[in-house]
């Protein structure tokens, strides 16, 4: 057992925490909430220099080899800072999902596009009931010739006003078991056929409805196998469950330091209100949901690195860190009292997207039931 | 970052559990809740030591192992997640052996430790007060100093297992000119072990709430002990006691003092029919054990990452206080998660017709309103996190 981050990693921590500090300032995120386009691409190039899209590809591909579990230090630090724009969708539901099942041809074609931050990447996975089943897949791709002709709406699809490929998510047959007859496709997003409409969400996230109306698309842009694709979809949301829970365990932290902060410099009945035992005992709370938040992600971050099987843990991560965000933005907003309601403060910001980051890829409801589940219930 | 255990540590866990098994099959325990505490067993305490398995930590001069904490905590994990009765010699290994070895003489070394280690003595925490509790520093028994030796007066309570203990590790007043209420009442307050079979000593059982007799009062009425019975520096003690119950905050027993509850409550919803489904069908008993299990599974690497700070060399502290609060808030809400699954039948005491699970879930839920006192209250542990982890004033 280890619970520090290894020499390399504190590094990659160190200089992720500069570099975002310095380029991407409370000013900027607020200006890209509002921005149509929602990220800067001059800051995207940046990041593709310092090697952040290629850190955990493959070096053949152009990346830096790197586990999933740097990534995950990278994560907690984008999400400490708020960064905007198309990282998480391009790396996390893009680029990995083809590492692991493309075939050769899209991996060549595909990876060292998005390490070299050239190619923009997201999924297309929900829909309007909202469901993370498989019965709630129902778009529908139909087999033509050498092709495949996909339609239907896809809706919170992240980033995909400026994606350039989509990883889609459609049923390509009838079936009696919901999971079977699923298959991903890799799309390209300026194929005729797809419009999109981006869609206004609490912390300016650029979610978007995406049509597809009888979108052509090669056969060989299937990604893993025909018609079982609904088991590569659970791992690439086990997956980006635990990434975003690393994002929020980034915001949570940033969010106990401001609030406890905040609390020594205070002044009210003369004395800091950090002195007084209510403000301490919320306080101490707060930390307490910090580190399990903290623990249980990394866990499950360290085993999906290694790649031993972790339905429960990922779960457990999930469930537990999106409880403790909730509880604990609640905290710092008591805290902060009617300061931290203001919109040029920095804690709405942090409060708004913790929320966005609780409802992305199923609530902890979804999750203690998968839990259930897997102690045998 | 690493979650696992290495090979060695799997094969010590092994060893344990394979020590308990045969053990449970052939009588020498009940799993029961809280075995740490009501588990009283010489004869098995003895058995354990013959395994090496007290002082695991301790330095091999004296008879330890010199193993590291996270094998400890492999240990202590098998012992209470079998309900295994280590009452005995819980106290002593746990937080009275490591204070001598950092504070004790050399004879006390020599003298306790190997007797520790062999099972031979238990050792009983006599620290809070009627008039001191989480405010211990406030303490009113005295340790006079009166030629070659120290006269005792006062009370001590809550000295849990006195009554079975050889010694009670006693925290008193060697300075009277500090008075209870003085601000600088920490200071003069020495540490002593004290034999129990000293003239002047009167200890008293007190029932607590679920009918169990660990509780005592203990009496000091002119008792006389030698000079030799002060452990470290004279009026120095609060700040040794400080250190001391990081470690007594640091074990996994904050965690799974009642875990036996846990096992069988969730074997009970996989097996019982209720409104003619089972209950482990219902979706409010599903997302009951799913709560339980994540927070259990979570408190468990809160546990693993103080035995990691110890064998970085370093005393836990708001670490341990994070653990034993997260732990303890867990035992409760297990203990009460517990009785609202078995419905009617979880008021049923042990000794009735129809008791489920030998009424092991109702003396858990009985004693559960202690583990978030005993050890550092949860509004205590709160403190220590915001003033020493998070830096607020005081």
């Amino acid at each position: 057992m280890d619970f520090s981050l290894s020499e390399e990693q504190e590094m990659l921590k160190k200089m992720a925490r500069d570099f975002l500090a310095d380029k991407c300032p409370k000013t900027l995120v607020r200006e890209m909430q509002k921005d149509e386009v929602g990220y800067p691409p001059e800051l995207w190039q940046e990041m593709a220099g310092l090697g952040w899209m290629g850190l955990v590809l493959p070096e053949r591909y152009g990346g830096s080899g790197m586990a999933f579990l740097d990534l995950s230090v990278l994560l907690e630090e984008m999400g400490r800072a708020c960064l905007p724009g198309p990282f998480f969708p391009t790396v996390v539901l893009g680029a990995l999902p083809i590492t692991d099942i493309g075939t050769e041809e899209l991996k060549e074609s595909y990876l060292p596009q998005i390490a070299g931050g050239e190619a923009i990447f997201t999924l297309a996975l929900i829909e309007y009931d909202a469901g993370l089943d498989a019965s709630s897949i129902s778009v529908r791709a139909l087999a033509d010739r050498d092709d495949y002709i996909i339609s239907g709406t896809k809706l919170f699809v992240p980033d995909a006003h400026i994606a350039d490929y989509l990883l889609c998510v459609a049923r390509t047959g009838e079936s009696i078991k919901a999971e079977d007859n699923i298959t991903v496709f890799l799309v390209d997003a300026k194929s005729p056929g797809i419009s999109h409409t981006v869609l206004k969400t609490i912390a300016g996230d650029k979610l978007c409805e995406v049509v597809f109306d009888q979108v052509r698309v090669p056969e060989e842009n299937i990604l893993g196998e025909l018609n079982q694709g609904w088991s590569e979809v659970q791992r690439i949301m086990e997956r980006a469950a635990v990434a975003k829970c690393c994002e929020m365990i980034g915001n949570m932290q940033q969010v106990l330091e401001m609030t406890v902060d905040y609390a020594k410099e205070r002044m009210q009945f003369t004395r800091p209100i950090g002195s007084f035992q209510a403000i301490q005992h919320h306080c101490a709370n707060m930390a307490t949901d910090v580190d399990a938040s903290r623990f249980s992600t990394y866990q499950a971050a360290w085993m999906l690195s290694e790649g031993f099987p972790c339905t429960k843990e990922v779960a457990i991560a999930r469930a537990i860190t999106t409880d403790a965000s909730r509880r604990m933005l609640a905290l710092a907003h008591q805290i902060h009292g009617a300061i931290g309601l203001t919109e040029d403060h920095d804690l709405p910001i942090y409060s708004k997207r913790a929320k966005a980051a609780e409802l992305a890829f199923g609530d902890t409801h979804f999750y203690r039931e998968l839990v259930a589940q897997q102690v045998g219930l | 970052m690493d979650f696992k255990f290495d090979e060695e540590q799997e094969k010590f866990r092994q060893e344990v559990v394979t020590f308990l098994e045969e053990e449970k099959k052939q009588g020498a325990f009940q799993p029961i809740s809280d075995s740490w505490v009501h588990g009283y067993s010489h004869e098995f305490s003895k058995k354990i030591a013959q395994k090496g398995w007290i002082g695991l930590t301790w330095p091999k001069e004296y008879g330890g192992q010199g193993r590291s904490w996270m094998d400890r905590l492999i240990l202590t994990e098998e012992l209470l997640r079998y309900g295994a009765p280590t009452g005995w010699h819980w106290s002593a290994d746990r937080q009275m052996g490591p204070s001598i070895i950092k504070y004790g003489t050399e004879d006390q070394k020599r003298d306790f430790l190997p007797r520790i280690i062999r099972g031979e003595v238990s050792m009983a925490i006599g620290m809070s007060e009627p008039e001191a509790g989480s405010d211990m520093a406030s303490l009113q028994t005295r340790a006079i100093e009166d030629g070659d030796d120290f006269v005792l007066n006062g009370q001590k309570v809550w000295t849990s297992g006195s009554q079975h203990a050889n010694y009670i590790y006693l925290v008193a007043r060697t300075d009277p000119s500090f008075s209870p209420h003085d601000p600088k009442n920490y200071k003069g307050i020495s540490e002593f072990i004290v034999p129990t079979d000293v003239a002047g000593i009167t200890i008293s059982p007190l029932l607590d709430m679920a009918g169990g007799g660990h509780f005592t009062e203990v009496f000091f009425d002119n008792a006389r002990i030698p000079k030799t019975c002060l452990v470290g520096e004279k009026n120095r003690g609060f700040y040794q006691i400080m250190e001391q119950l990081d470690y007594e905050r640091a074990g996994i027993e904050r965690l799974m003092s009642n875990y036996v509850v846990f096992e069988w409550i969730i074997d009970y919803a996989k097996n019982t029919y209720r409104n003619g489904v089972p209950l482990y069908k219902e979706p409010i008993i599903r997302d009951k054990i799913a709560r339980l299990v994540m927070e259990f599974e979570t408190g468990r690497l809160l546990c693993y990452r103080v035995a990691w700070v110890l064998d970085q060399g370093q005393v836990p502290n708001y670490e341990a206080a994070i653990a034993k609060l997260y732990g303890t808030e867990f035992e409760k809400r297990l203990a009460s998660e517990a009785m609202e699954i078995l419905g009617f039948y979880g008021q049923l005491m042990p000794d009735s017709k129809y008791v489920p699970l030998s009424g092991s879930v109702i003396l858990s839920y009985l004693f559960s309103p202690g583990y978030s006192i005993q050890g550092g209250t949860s509004e205590i542990l709160r403190n220590v996190i915001a003033q020493r982890g998070l830096g607020l004033p005081r």
